[in-house]
Parts: C-alpha cells; sequence; structure tokens
C-alpha cells in the first residue's frame, strides 16, 4: 500500500556544497550533524580514559598507572564525558535536528545564534582539551576546593575557563529551544498535540536556562580563586569550601536531567511507534517532564550527606529526593502501559528503549538506596554511586541517545542502516553494559571506594568482570559508530516513512529540504494517533480499535 | 548579514519576529539574573559570617562616588527609555540624541569607577598580596585623599573590629574580592552594553528604526535596564550596609 521509497533529488546536505556551507551554516538540521561530529569526538576521548581506568583496575595493585596519574584519568573521563558528550549529546544533535520539523516550523528562532553555540562549544572544548594535553586534571569532575584552587598540581584554570565558556553553549541551546515551542509552532499544533520529544525538552531547556549560569559564576570564581587568590573557597582565607560545593551541585545536580530529560523524550517516541499504540498518559508524562526540571533543583544537597550538614537540612533533601523519582516512576509506568495490548516489533530503536526501560529502572531505584539517610553513609563515595550512575547516564541517557540515533537516521541521511547487525550490536551493547556496572554494585556495597587506584584483593573478581564487560561494550559503541556512517553513503532509500511514525517529521522527504516542508503543514490529529492516519499504511482493524498488525518489512531485514 | 527590518526566513509575520525576540531577550535575562545571583548569594553569605570585616570593607567605599553613579545610572535607563519611545513614536533624530545621552552617561560611569577602582589600588585594597585594610591608618601620608579627621574615625572603628575579629584583614579580603568580582562583572556588562549602543546609535543616524520596526532598540533597551538594576542591587549590598560615616 505504500509507495517506493523515494530518495529526494535536493534536500539539505546537497543544496550547497564546500566547507564554508557547512562551518557558516544556519540550517539547525547541518548544525546538529556539526554537533554530532563534536560530540563523538569527545565520545572517543572520554572513553580513551574510560579503557586506561578499567585497564589499571584489572588488577589490584594497579600496574598502568601511577596514583596521581589514575586520578587524572577518572576526572578527564568524567569531564569529557560529562561537560562535552552527554550535556550537548541529545539536545544540540537530535533536539536541533527535529524540534523545528516536529512542530512544523522552517528552522529555530535563532538559527544564527545555534550556529554561535556550536562555535561557544568548540572553542570551549580547545580550552579544555588544552588542559588535557598538558598535564590534565586530577581533581575529580567535581572541582571540590581547595585542591582544585589551591593545591592541585594540574591545569585546572584553562579547564575551568573551557567548562566555563562551553556552558554557554548549553545556555543558547537552552534559550533557543524555549522561544522555538513558544512561538514558532505551525498553525494547529498546540501544545498538547506536540510530541513528548518536544515536551522533554521544553522541560531540558527551563533546566539549561535556570541551572548553567550558576555553575558558571561557580567556575569563574574558582577560576578566579586559582588565578588570583581570591578566596571564598578557602578556608586559610576565611573561605568555606562547603560553599563551593553547594554552588557547584546546584547546577550540577540538575545537569543530570539535562542529561536524562532529552533521553526520556526519545523513549516516549520510540514506544509508540514500536508498539504502534498511543502513549498512555500523555498529560502525565507531558506533566511529569515539567515536574522532573522543577523538582530536581530542590535536591541538590544529597550529594552532600556526609559533609557535615544539620539533621535537618538533610531530612527535608532526602525526603525531596524521594519525590523526585515519583515523576520518572510516573514515565516509566506509562511507557510500560502503552506496551500492554500494542504491536510490538523488535527493531532496533526498540531494542534500545526496552534496554532504557530495564536499565533506567535498576539506575533510578538504587538512587533511592543513595537518597536514604542512612544507607548512604554505608555507600556514599563507593563503587554504589559510580555504577547508579552509569545505569542512568549510560543505561539510561545513551540507551536513548543511540535508539534516538537509530529511529532518526533514515530521517537524517535518507538511508536505512544495516538491520540485523544493528540488532546484534544493541544486544552486544547490553551485555556488555550489565557486565561492566553491575558488579560494581556490589563493590560498591563491599565497601570499595571511588577515585582510588588500589583496592582490596578480594575484589579482583569483580573489577576483572568489569573491565571485561567494558571491552565488550566498547564493541557495542564501535559497531554503530561503523555501520551508521556505511549506512549514510550506501544504506538501502528509506523514504518519507520507513517505520511507520506518527510526527511531523516524517511527512517530510528523508533527508528534508533546508526549508524542512514544501507545505507548512497544518494540524488537525492528536499525537502517536495511530487509528485515524490512513497514510501510514497500517493495517487497521475494521471499525474498532484495537491491535495493529506491525508494518510490512522495512530496511534491510 | 539581512537588511534590518525585512522578515527572516524562519518567521511568517514581523509581530511573531519581534515577539520572538522579545521572549528571547527576556529568557537571557533570567540566565543573568542566576548569574548574578550565584555571586550575591555568596557575598550575603559572607557579608552575615565577617560582619565585622565587611563593615569595615564597606567604610572605605565613598558615598557620593557611589551615590552619584546610581544616580548617573539611573537617568541612563531613563535616556534608554525615551530612546525606546522615539522609535515608537517615529521621531528619529530623537533617536539618536538619546541614545548619545546614555551613551554619554555610561561613559561617565566608567570614569568614576576608573577614580574609584584607582583609590583602591593606591590605598592597598586589592586582594592580593599587599593587601591591607589598616595601610591608609597605618601610612597617613601615603592616603593624603582622606582627611586626618575620617582617618582617625577610621581607625578606631578597624581597632574594634578587629578586637571583634582577630583575622580581621583576611576577612576584609574576601569583602574586596566581592566587591571586585561584582562591581567587575557589572562594569563588563556595561562595557558590552555601551558597544550595543554604539551599534544602535550608528543604525539610528543611518534612519533604519521607525515605529514599523525598531526591535533592536527595544532589547538593548531591556539589557540595559538589566544592567541597571544589576547596580541598584550592588549600591546598597556594597556601599550602605552597616555604614556609619
Amino acid at each position: 500500500m505504500r509507495a517506493e521509497p523515494h530518495y529526494p533529488e535536493k534536500n539539505y546536505l546537497n543544496e550547497t556544497y564546500g566547507i564554508r556551507s557547512w562551518l557558516l551554516t544556519t540550517d539547525h538540521k547541518r548544525i546538529g550533524l556539526l554537533y554530532l561530529a563534536s560530540v563523538t569526538f569527545f565520545f572517543f576521548i572520554g572513553g580513551f580514559f574510560a579503557m586506561l581506568i578499567r585497564l589499571h583496575l584489572m588488577t589490584p595493585s594497579g600496574y598502568i598507572l601511577t596514583p596521581d596519574t589514575y586520578n587524572r584519568m577518572f576526572t578527564m573521563h568524567g569531564v569529557a564525558m560529562i561537560f562535552f558528550f552527554l550535556i550537548p549529546s541529545i539536545p544540540a544533535v537530535l533536539g536541533n535536528f527535529l524540534i523545528p520539523l516536529m512542530i512544523g516550523a522552517k528552522d529555530l528562532a535563532f538559527p544564527k545564534i545555534n550556529l554561535l553555540s556550536w562555535y561557544v562549544y568548540v572553542v570551549g572544548a580547545a580550552f579544555t582539551l588544552y588542559s588535557m594535553v598538558n598535564g590534565g586534571l586530577d581533581t575529580g569532575w567535581t572541582f571540590y576546593t581547595p585542591l582544585s584552587t589551591v593545591y592541585s598540581n594540574s591545569a585546572v584554570a584553562p579547564a575551568v575557563v573551557g567548562i566555563f565558556i562551553t556552558g554557554f553553549s548549553s545556555i543558547l541551546t537552552g534559550l533557543n529551544f524555549l522561544v522555538t515551542i513558544h512561538t514558532m509552532r505551525a498553525p494547529g499544533m498546540s501544545w498538547f498535540r506536540l510530541p513528548l520529544f518536544v515536551w522533554t525538552h521544553y522541560a531540558t531547556a527551563v533546566v539549561m536556562i535556570l541551572g548553567t549560569p550558576v555553575v558558571a559564576i561557580t567556575l569563574a570564581l574558582a577560576g578566579m580563586e586559582r588565578l588570583f587568590g581570591l578566596g571564598f573557597f578557602n578556608p586559610a582565607m576565611g573561605g568555606d569550601p562547603i560553599l563551593f560545593q553547594h554552588l557547584f551541585w546546584f547546577y550540577s545536580h540538575p545537569a543530570v536531567y539535562i542529561m536524562i530529560l532529552p533521553s526520556m523524550g526519545v523513549i516516549s517516541e520510540l514506544i509508540p511507534t514500536f508498539a504502534r499504540k498511543k502513549l498512555f498518559g500523555y498529560s502525565f508524562v507531558a506533566a511529569a517532564s515539567l515536574a522532573i526540571a522543577v523538582i530536581g533543583f530542590l535536591v541538590w544537597t544529597h550529594h552532600m550527606f556526609l559533609t557535615g550538614q544539620s539533621t535537618y537540612a538533610a531530612l527535608a533533601f532526602s525526603f525531596l529526593t524521594f519525590l523526585v523519582a515519583v515523576p520518572s516512576a510516573v514515565k516509566v509506568f506509562n511507557w510500560t502501559a502503552t506496551l500492554f495490548g500494542g504491536s510490538i516489533s523488535f527493531d532496533t530503536p526498540m531494542l534500545y528503549a526496552f534496554g532504557f526501560l530495564g536499565l533506567f529502572l535498576i539506575g533510578g531505584l538504587t538512587g533511592l538506596f543513595l537518597g536514604c539517610l542512612g544507607t548512604d553513609i554505608h555507600i556514599h563515595d563507593t563503587y554504589f554511586v559510580v555504577a547508579h550512575f552509569h545505569y542512568i547516564m549510560v543505561g539510561g541517557a545513551v540507551m536513548g541517545y543511540l535508539g534516538g540515533l537509530h529511529f532518526w537516521w533514515p530521517k537524517m541521511v535518507g538511508r536505512m542502516y544495516p538491520e540485523w547487525l544493528a540488532r546484534a550490536a544493541a544486544i552486544i551493547l547490553f551485555v556488555g553494559f550489565n557486565l561492566t556496572f553491575f558488579p560494581q554494585f556490589i563493590l560498591g556495597y563491599l565497601g570499595m571506594p571511588r577515585r582510588y587506584h588500589t583496592y582490596p584483593p578480594e575484589f579482583q573478581i569483580y573489577n576483572v568482570m568489569s573491565t571485561a564487560g567494558a571491552s565488550i561494550l566498547a564493541v557495542g559503541y564501535l559497531l554503530p559508530m561503523i555501520y551508521l556512517v556505511w549506512a549514510a553513503f550506501y544504506g538501502k532509500v528509506a523514504g518519507d516513512n520507513p517505520w511507520p511514525a506518527t510526527g511531523l517529521e516524517w511527512l517530510t522527504t528523508s533527508p528534508p529540504p533546508t526549508e524542512n516542508f514544501h507545505v507548512t503543514p497544518e494540524v488537525t490529529w492528536e499525537p502517536y494517533d495511530f487509528h485515524n492516519r490512513p497514510d501510514l499504511g497500517l493495517d487497521v482493524p475494521a471499525g474498532k480499535p484495537g491491535k495493529l498488525s506491525p508494518s510490512p518489512a522495512h530496511g534491510d531485514d | 548579514m539581512h537588511r534590518t527590518g525585512e522578515l527572516y526566513g524562519q518567521f511568517k509575520t514581523l509581530e511573531q519576529q519581534k515577539d520572538t525576540a522579545t521572549l528571547g531577550m527576556w529568557i537571557f535575562l533570567v540566565t543573568e539574573v542566576m548569574f548574578f545571583g550565584g555571586i550575591m548569594l555568596a557575598y550575603t553569605l559572607n557579608r552575615h559570617v565577617y560582619f565585622h570585616a565587611f563593615a569595615a570593607g564597606s567604610n572605605t567605599l565613598s558615598l557620593q562616588l557611589g551615590g552619584f553613579n546610581t544616580v548617573v545610572l539611573l537617568a541612563s535607563s531613563f535616556t534608554m527609555a525615551m530612546a525606546v519611545w522615539s522609535a515608537q513614536t517615529g521621531k528619529k533624530q530623537l533617536i539618536s540624541v538619546f541614545l548619545t545621552l546614555t551613551i554619554l552617561l555610561g561613559f561617565v560611569f566608567f570614569g568614576v569607577k576608573y577614580v574609584e577602582y584607582g583609590q583602591k589600588f593606591h590605598h592597598h585594597l586589592v586582594p592580593g598580596k599587599s593587601f591591607d585594610i589598616f595601610y591608609c591608618v597605618d601610612n597617613p601620608t601615603k592616603c593624603e585623599d582622606v582627611s586626618a579627621e575620617e582617618l582617625t574615625t577610621e581607625r578606631e572603628e578597624l581597632e574594634k573590629a578587629r578586637a571583634a575579629d582577630p583575622d580581621l584583614n583576611a576577612h576584609a579580603q574576601l569583602y574586596y574580592s566581592a566587591y571586585f568580582g561584582m562591581t567587575g562583572l557589572h562594569a563588563l556588562h556595561m562595557v558590552i552594553g555601551a558597544g550595543l549602543l554604539l551599534w544602535l546609535l550608528k543604525n539610528s543616524l543611518a534612519g533604519l528604526y521607525s515605529p514599523r520596526w525598531n526591535t533592536p532598540v527595544d532589547m538593548v533597551g531591556l539589557y540595559w535596564h538589566f544592567v541597571d538594576i544589576v547596580w541598584i542591587y550592588l549600591f546598597p549590598l556594597l556601599y550602605l550596609i552597616d555604614r556609619h560615616k
């Protein structure tokens, strides 16, 4: 019933040629690809440091790195992955590419500011890379004072300058998204017809706008302390290291919601598509996204339970920490309810979505152990924390990122990736991930501290399992990098809507024209409404709502 | 660069374009509030903990110069608002007049700040190795711009403060870190604002702004007013609290 897939002659990729047309583009789709290149580069850098950490930790006394170098490895792994990969990843790559398409606009509200945000990222990245090759950083990505501001013998100042600058990239992206979603929606695209991907990016943008400036001023003050001897965070001058921690975590906790909300948005697109069923509880999922953003600003002190704070303060923040889990749980329940009675297929993006569901659940639940005051005393600053946040950030955010990349790759490049290879990679990644990080929960519970270059010999078995898992995980990451690039040139032509999915972005060609839509769409349908979309070519049982058959084979499976 | 006054490609109407720009500028100002908010929090907390030292610090600032600068900035906000009004009512020459006045007032502010910073430098009140809050009272001949009578009061106050806080000098250095940090950040924002105003002036002299389209004047106006409001916070925080001169 559907037409032969068609690859448009003229599209945003080939409309103009040459390096200047890419480096001076204001097309949000090209900027998304520029970001894809940058964040992938930093993913390699962060991965490189991770590899050294895991190799070193194979033996209890560690033969590969000196203690001082080991400190630099985990610090730079964190800095590269958090500030230069995770925070930009989905918003700057997929958000930039998709938001105008999803709302029926020609571009974002401020296309030139969009390009500026990429250049700001690059300049910040340059400073940080300079720091990495000039002795690196050994303070931990958290830059606690006065180690970072006074005593560290590492290149703190350039790194702090670099991260400060890159923060503005995040602010500009958030500003662009907020304004775009408010003022640039197509006729008929009311708030409650928006895809959840747009809602979560709206919530993410709120966090970017309110939180990032605080880390900016914090790093500015820390940088000035290091360079000019200001004393706010230095006890020797009457300053207070705990003030630094409060200011730092006031951003860095909401930052984790910047990392996970966009991924949740991706999952909210994948599950209805591959279950061929309307998302359960749309308005609750939308409201939960906003709730996560708001409550996320109220919990930062749970990173500081062991700093000697008052019991009452700790109680309040512990309670709020439990509260912030509720909207996330609402989403998980609603995704699960969407699956129920759906017509599920196991395409690669859906494999990533399933991976997300299980791993985010584990990561989220283990956050509760950490948010509970009594248990946190035992597991704070152990591998339990490391496992918890990797389950969320890798098992959650990166799975969502990869699932989204696979789902929208046909739209971005007009061609399908090889389905069986992609499924295999997803499974390899899932297995490798669990082997890497599940043992770390056990290690943490048994008491192995984080950021230590040695450990008692009885912990070796778990560390070896973790390192073995990491090598499998690496394969799981490398495979998509290779076949997605291959697919961009040699994959089977995808056509406008290969899945099929219901968003506006699927109504235009793959790849889209530079102006996104030849004719501005006018929206008269509800989101994820598979039953009232005959244009999708799905086998709808006559006369009644119910299970929809999976669409005919697509890609090359 | 697009010819100004034209509709950019991603918009459907000039009104949508203007609404978008306005929302964008307001959100940017929110980020600025969070940015300045961080350092104001650090200042406020330290003020509470080290109030003797911070009071001593406040008393070395000139109320006259600070007050004068406050009036200058308020006036510049007025002239800026008049520039926006002129654009909205089509009085093209007046736009340039008011923009010029705003820029001039901005430069007056910088001039006064230059004098103040210079004084701090000469009185050894810049954070660093030679910071010494007692410098003027210990070396009256080096601080000729302070009268003998003021110095006597200051010596008394500082001795009292040091009795209450033996580390007075270190904590006073924190005050000055905040002083230079906050006023420095503010001055940086004013320099950027002055640059924007000069750009506006260039365009306004070319007659680009009209009632139909004057968004840049409006947006820079919002920014300038924000920078003014930051000073309205800084002045009481730094100059006025715990004042006894």
